[in-house]
């Protein structure tokens, strides 16, 4: 097993229940310096609650987490954002009626002693960004734009550019391509290259194979609160993962000879003999 | 880029438009009133009052609250006023004393909101018969002088005359005005509020702490609710136990009219200073017209009901 240093983030066995609902029943997941993760998993799988684990939402029962090699105690919101783990939600977390260079300073205006915003600055800095982060001239996208009037993709592209700009070393994208159309979908796609291209890691939840093959490095799939599945993208060709995610939605198991291969919790990389 | 102010500016625009044209139309109808001083200098004594609470107000509904019980505010600290100032007979001490109730008034309100998370048009109607009813029970009915107040260089400063004709209350509203809108459109503050009333769930998620904006929010709304009891009170020299009375639908009126809508997220200060002029001047002019009182009710209703309808399609080819 690597040293946790290694890693960037490391997550040990994590449980969780709610109620009498076991959540995640064991769960071992890590995301590497520079690496995109495809999160994969249907409705229920845990995805949700295993990211929000990860951003200090939600306490694990039992468990542990590393950043960059350092356990996490009394762990928060406030400390994942402090640490540099930038959520961009489904929803975006933008505010549509405002302007684009409003957006990007959301929250964490530039302002002077006595919170005064500059709002030159501010300008500036929203157009550098997009441009830079998002591959957009001013006359392609105005910093003036209301965000209520952007594409979907777009949307989505302020959300990452705003993360990215603020120095996050680990983006997780939450469904970022839901309800886009193919085009945006693409946008979206080379805005998770940038992350990769800026040197950082994303998680990128999906329920869509082929959205995230494209950019992931490594693909999770998560299945019932377990780790079922974990494959290099270079060892894996699309058509053989489709396949492989067929059977877990059809068994819950991914072996094709038949055999259970729910691993036990410590166990999370079993599964080699599955790699082509 | 030229189109872009318009299109940034274009209720304010159209809210002055509407201003412009009820004035023509009262100078055309009636010349005499509306081209002498008098008239102006008597809507200039009269206005601040509810446009002191409207601009306040605006950042409330900004934020995507709502506030009922700023009249009821405005009334019990004008009776606390009134007190202080006939025990100490101090109008600066009477005058601190009271803002500071109506502070802690309004944050009172804020603090039920967040923390028990209930819809303020709920908490505020409650509050609104609290203060109300507390003001009834202390004063028993009886109104109170304030006469003594004249002897104070503050009363001067508060609603003196300027040069002899222009009321000082008139700057104070201008003032309050200028610092609403600094505190909106250049403070991070402003910012804060205005994310709030947009989406509460993005603002909380980008560090917005969405439960202080609220709960400051309010707190001024009572402030400025004392104010202006303090500056009503003094121009008539007189507290009246039913002050407040008659300042609730006028000035959430001038709010709507300048173009903040209900739901928040936008707005403006310079809409709800238009929108308060509007409301102020149009009983005078309808009467001067030579129109009946009973009008003035039908009229309000005609012109607020345009005038939301032309914002609401404003905003709609915005977005």
């Amino acid at each position: 097993m690597a040293e946790p240093s290694e890693v960037l983030v490391k997550m040990v066995n994590i449980r969780k229940s709610f109620g009498h609902v076991e959540v995640l029943r064991g769960v071992d997941f890590e995301v590497g310096y520079n690496e995109i993760v495809g999160l994969l998993g249907d409705n229920g799988a845990g995805k949700s609650t295993l990211i929000k684990i990860l951003t200090g939402v939600h306490q694990p029962d039992s468990g542990e987490i590393y950043w960059k090699g350092k356990k996490l105690v009394n762990y928060s919101v406030a400390k994942a954002r402090e640490l540099g783990i930038e959520t961009v939600f489904q929803e975006r977390a933008l505010s549509e009626q405002h302007s684009l260079w409003r957006n990007i300073f959301m929250g964490r205006e530039i302002t002077n002693r006595w919170g005064f915003i500059d709002i030159r600055k501010q300008r500036e800095e929203a157009e550098r960004i997009i441009r830079e982060y998002m591959g957009f001239t001013s006359s392609a996208l105005s910093v003036d734009a209301i965000v209520g009037t952007m594409s979907g993709g777009e949307k989505q592209g302020v959300a990452i550019a705003r993360a990215l700009h603020f120095q996050a070393d680990l983006i997780i994208l939450d469904e970022p391509t839901t309800g886009l159309s193919l085009s945006e979908t693409q946008k979206v796609l080379s805005f998770v290259e940038e992350i990769k291209k800026k040197g950082k890691s994303a998680i990128f939840i999906t329920h869509n194979i082929y959205h995230v093959y494209p950019v992931a490095d490594r693909i999770v799939i998560l299945d019932r609160g377990r780790v079922v599945g974990e494959f290099m993208k270079a060892a894996i060709s699309l058509e053989k993962l489709v396949e492989k995610l067929y059977l877990v939605a059809r068994t819950g198991r991914l072996n094709d000879e038949g055999e259970v291969s729910q691993k036990t919790p410590t166990t999370p990389h079993g599964l080699e003999s599955l790699m082509p | 880029m030229r189109n872009r102010w318009l299109s940034e500016n274009r209720t304010q625009v159209s809210i002055l438009f509407v201003l412009f044209v009820l004035l023509l139309l009262f100078i055309i109808s009636s010349p005499r009133t509306f081209l002498s001083g008098d008239i102006y200098a008597a809507f200039m004594s009269t206005i601040p009052f509810s446009m002191i609470m409207a601009l306040s107000l605006t950042l409330v509904v900004i934020c995507g609250e709502m506030d009922l019980s700023f009249p009821s505010i405005m009334g019990f600290c004008g009776y606390v006023f009134t007190q202080v100032f006939h025990a100490t007979r101090s109008v600066a001490l009477a005058l601190l004393v009271c803002v500071v109730v109506g502070l802690i008034a309004g944050y009172l309100n804020g603090l039920l909101v967040v923390k028990l998370r209930l819809p303020s048009l709920v908490v505020t109607i409650g509050t609104q018969f609290f203060w109300a009813g507390l003001t009834q029970v202390l004063c028993q009915g009886l109104g109170k002088t304030l006469v003594p107040t004249k002897e104070s260089p503050l009363y001067y400063l508060l609603v003196g005359r300027v040069l002899g004709k222009i009321p000082a209350q008139i700057f104070w509203a201008v003032a309050v005005g200028f610092f609403l809108w600094l505190v909106l459109n250049r403070h991070r503050f402003g910012a804060h509020i205005y994310y709030t009333g947009d989406n509460e769930a993005s603002a909380r998620v980008m560090g917005v702490n969405v439960d202080r904006v609220k709960i400051i929010v309010f707190t001024q709304m009572g402030g400025f609710a004392a104010f202006a009891g303090v500056l009503a009170s003094l121009e008539v020299l007189y507290f009246w136990p039913t002050l407040g009375q008659g300042y609730l639908l006028k000035t959430i009126a001038a709010v709507f009219l300048g173009g903040t809508p209900v739901e928040g997220g936008v707005g403006t200060i310079f809409g709800t200073f238009i929108g308060a002029i509007i409301i102020g001047i149009l009983e005078a002019g309808i009467i001067a017209m030579g129109l009946s009182g009973f009008w003035t009710q039908l009229v309000y209703g005609l012109i607020i009901v345009i005038s939301i309808a032309i914002h609401s399609v404003l905003r709609r080819r915005v977005a």
